[in-house]
C-alpha cells in the first residue's frame, strides 16, 4: 500500500528516494512555516544589516586593513559570520518541535526519521540563501566592491552556504541535546561569538596575541573567511584555506550528522 | 514474503514490558492483550506508566525488557510496519500553528507517501469526519483547544490505521468538546477499529471501553468489563438527603448495621447527606422503612452502583491522585 518500502534481513525499511521524498515534505512544512511569520523574516534580515552597518561606519575607520578597504576586507568575514547565526535557528526550531509533541507525531509515522533532520537543515539553508543575498546587496550599497571573475564569487557563495550548512547540524545536535528551547538559544550563542570574534572575519589576525593568535589561524571560521577573501577580492591567495577549510567542513560534517543523528533517535 | 496465519494477528499484544529510566521503573513487567474491534481503556493515576506504554506501542520508546507486536509486528524490530498499522494521538495536540488544518493533514498525508491527490481527499475526507471542514482552511494558530485535539486526532486517522492509540485525548478539553470526541471513539469502533486510549477519568473509561485495564506503578493491577469491576466490589452505595444536619447523628444511628462488613456510614453535615455502603439488595426499602418508622424526615433516597472511582480506591487504597486529576 505505500511506496518506497523494502523488505532486507526480515525488516521492512525504507528506500533512498523515500527518505528523500520525507525530507523535501519536511523541508516545505519548515519553509511555508517561516513565511506565515513575516516580521520574523524582516528581523532574520535586519539584523545582519545592521551589523555591516555598524562595523562599516563605526570600527571601520579604526581597523587597519593595509591595503584593502575595511569595508571589502569586512565583507566576506560579516557573511561568513550570518551564515553561521542564520544557521543556529535550526537547533532552537527542533526544540521547539520537540515540545510541541510534532517529533513525537512524526516519528510514528512510516516515514524516515533521518527526514526531520534533513529537512530540517535543508530548509534553513534555503532561508541563508536569502539572507546571505540581501546581505551582499547592502554590502555593494555602502562600498563593497568584489575584484574576481563570476565564477570565484559562485565558487565563494557556495562555500558560505556549505559552512552554513554543518553549522545547522552542529545547532540541531545541540538542540537535541538541551532540548529546552531557552537553554537552546543561549548554548547555541555562546560558541559562537569567540568563534567568530577569534577569527579573521573583522580584524586581521596579526594584531591579536600569540594564543589568540594560534587560536585564530587554525579556527575554520578564519579558513572559509580567508578563502572567501581570495575568491572575492583577490587577495589572500585561496588555495591554501581552501583546501583547509573543505577539510574543516568534511570533518565537521562526519562528527556532527551523526551524533545530531543519535540524540535524534533518543529525544 | 508474506506468511498467512490461521487467525489474524492480534491487533496489540505486549508481554512483561518494563521500562527504566535510571532507578526510576515506569514500567514494571506490564502484559496486556486486545482483542480486534474493541476499545480498551487504560486507567490509572499520574506516573502509572500510561504514557510509557503507549510510546513503547507507538515505537517512540524501546522497552529495557519485555516484547509488544503491533498486528503481529514487533515494534523493536521491525518498527516500520507498526507505524504503518498505528494512529497516535498525544496529550498534546501535535500540529503546527502557522499551517491551516488542511496543509497539517496533507502533509501527513504525504508522509506516508500517498500521491498528492490521494493525500489531499484523505485530507478532506477526515476533515469532514472529525467536522472540522469549516475551519479548514484557517490556520491552526486561531483553533480553539477542543478543535486543535480534533485536528490532531484527524491527523492520527489520515493512515486509516487498524489500531489507534489514544493518551489522555480529552485532558484538559471542556465537556462538549469531550463528548465530542467520545462520539467519535464510538463511530470508530463501529468501523472495526481498535482503541487504546488512556485516561485518568474513569467516567471516559466507563463510557468508551469494553475492556477496562487498570495500571498503577508500572503494572495492571485489574482487568475486566466496566461492570465486572464494578461488580467486583460487591457493594452498592445508599445516599440518604435529609433536610438539614440536624437529624445525622440519630440517622447515622439507625442506619449502622446496614453498612457493608468493614464499613461505616458517612454523614457530611453541609449537605445533611449521609451515604453507607450496602450489599443488601433491599437497602433502600429498609433504610426508609426505619427512618419513617422514627420520623426522621427524608428529601432524597439514591442507591448507585460503585463507580470506577471506588473500584480504584478498594484496588489502591488511594483515590487522592484522581480528585485532583477531576
Amino acid at each position: 500500500m505505500t511506496t518506497g518500502v523494502t523488505t532486507r534481513g526480515g525488516r521492512q525499511r525504507l528506500t533512498p528516494a523515500a527518505v528523500l521524498h520525507d525530507s523535501r515534505v519536511l523541508a516545505a512544512r519548515q519553509l511555508r512555516k517561516t513565511l506565515r511569520r513575516p516580521t520574523y523574516i524582516v528581523f532574520s534580515f535586519i539584523q545582519p544589516v545592521i551589523f555591516v552597518l555598524l562595523f562599516r561606519y563605526i570600527f571601520g575607520g579604526a581597523i587597519d586593513t593595509g591595503a584593502t578597504s575595511y569595508v571589502n576586507f569586512l565583507m566576506p568575514g560579516i557573511i561568513v559570520q550570518t551564515a553561521i547565526f542564520g544557521a543556529l535557528v535550526t537547533g532552537l526550531g527542533l526544540t521547539e518541535d520537540l515540545g510541541s509533541g510534532v517529533v513525537d507525531r512524526l516519528r510514528s509515522l512510516p516515514m524516515a526519521r533521518s527526514a526531520v533532520l534533513l529537512g530540517r537543515t535543508a530548509a534553513d539553508l534555503v532561508m541563508n540563501v536569502f539572507t546571505l543575498t540581501v546581505m551582499i546587496a547592502v554590502g555593494l550599497l555602502v562600498g563593497f566592491r568584489p575584484t574576481e571573475p563570476a565564477w570565484r564569487l559562485g565558487a565563494a557563495f557556495l562555500l558560505v552556504l556549505a559552512f552554513s550548512y554543518v553549522f545547522s547540524w552542529i545547532s540541531a545536535w545541540i538542540g537535541l541535546t538541551v532540548r529546552n528551547p531557552e537553554t537552546a538559544q543561549s548554548a547555541g550563542f555562546i560558541w559562537v561569538f569567540p568563534l567568530t570574534f577569534a577569527s579573521s572575519a573583522f580584524v586581521p589576525v596579526e594584531t591579536m596575541p600569540g594564543p589568540v593568535r594560534t587560536f585564530a589561524e587554525h579556527n575554520p571560521v578564519t579558513l572559509v573567511v580567508d578563502t572567501v577573501r581570495g575568491l572575492t577580492i583577490g587577495a589572500p591567495d585561496p588555495a591554501g584555506p581552501a583546501v583547509q577549510a573543505v577539510a574543516w567542513l568534511g570533518a565537521l560534517l562526519l562528527v556532527f550528522v551523526p551524533i545530531a543523528v543519535r540524540a535524534f533517535r533518543r529525544a | 514474503m508474506y506468511t498467512y496465519t490461521e487467525s489474524p494477528p492480534c491487533p496489540v499484544e505486549a508481554e512483561g514490558l518494563t521500562v527504566t529510566y535510571g532507578k526510576i521503573t515506569a514500567l514494571d513487567g506490564l502484559s496486556l492483550r486486545i482483542e480486534a474491534g474493541t476499545v480498551v481503556g487504560l486507567l490509572g493515576p499520574n506516573g502509572a506508566g500510561k504514557t510509557t506504554l503507549v510510546k513503547v506501542l507507538s515505537t517512540l520508546l524501546r522497552p529495557t525488557r519485555g516484547t509488544a507486536r503491533i498486528m503481529g509486528h514487533d515494534v523493536v524490530r521491525d518498527p516500520l510496519p507498526v507505524r504503518l498499522a498505528i494512529g497516535l494521538a498525544g496529550q498534546y495536540a501535535a500540529v503546527d500553528q502557522e499551517l491551516t488544518g488542511r496543509e497539517n493533514l496533507e502533509m501527513v498525508g504525504r508522509l506516508y507517501r500517498l500521491p498528492r491527490a490521494e493525500a489531499r481527499r484523505r485530507a478532506a475526507e477526515v476533515l469532514e469526519r472529525l467536522s472540522l471542514t469549516d475551519a479548514a482552511d484557517r490556520r491552526v494558530a486561531g483553533y480553539s483547544g477542543g478543535m486543535r485535539r480534533r485536528l490532531d486526532l484527524a491527523a492520527s486517522l489520515t493512515g486509516r490505521p487498524p489500531v489507534l492509540l489514544l493518551d489522555e485525548p480529552t485532558t484538559g478539553l471542556d465537556p462538549r468538546s469531550r463528548q465530542e470526541l467520545w462520539a467519535i471513539v464510538d463511530e470508530l469502533r463501529d468501523a472495526g477499529t481498535t482503541v487504546l486510549l488512556t485516561t485518568q477519568y474513569l467516567e471516559e473509561a466507563d463510557r468508551l471501553a469494553q475492556r477496562i485495564v487498570v495500571v498503577d506503578a508500572g503494572t495492571v493491577i485489574a482487568e475486566g468489563t466496566p461492570s465486572a469491576l464494578k461488580a467486583g466490589i460487591g457493594t452498592d452505595i445508599l445516599r440518604v438527603r435529609l433536610p438539614g444536619p440536624a437529624g445525622l447523628p440519630a440517622a447515622a444511628e439507625l442506619l449502622t448495621d446496614l453498612a457493608a462488613t468493614g464499613t461505616e456510614v458517612v454523614t457530611d453535615r453541609v449537605t445533611g447527606e449521609l451515604t453507607v455502603r450496602v450489599s443488601r439488595p433491599d437497602a433502600s426499602v429498609e433504610a426508609l422503612r426505619r427512618l419513617d418508622r422514627q420520623g426522621v424526615d427524608v428529601t432524597a433516597v439514591q442507591l448507585t452502583q460503585p463507580s470506577l472511582d471506588d473500584v480504584f480506591l478498594s484496588l489502591t487504597g488511594r483515590t487522592a491522585v484522581l480528585e485532583e486529576a477531576r
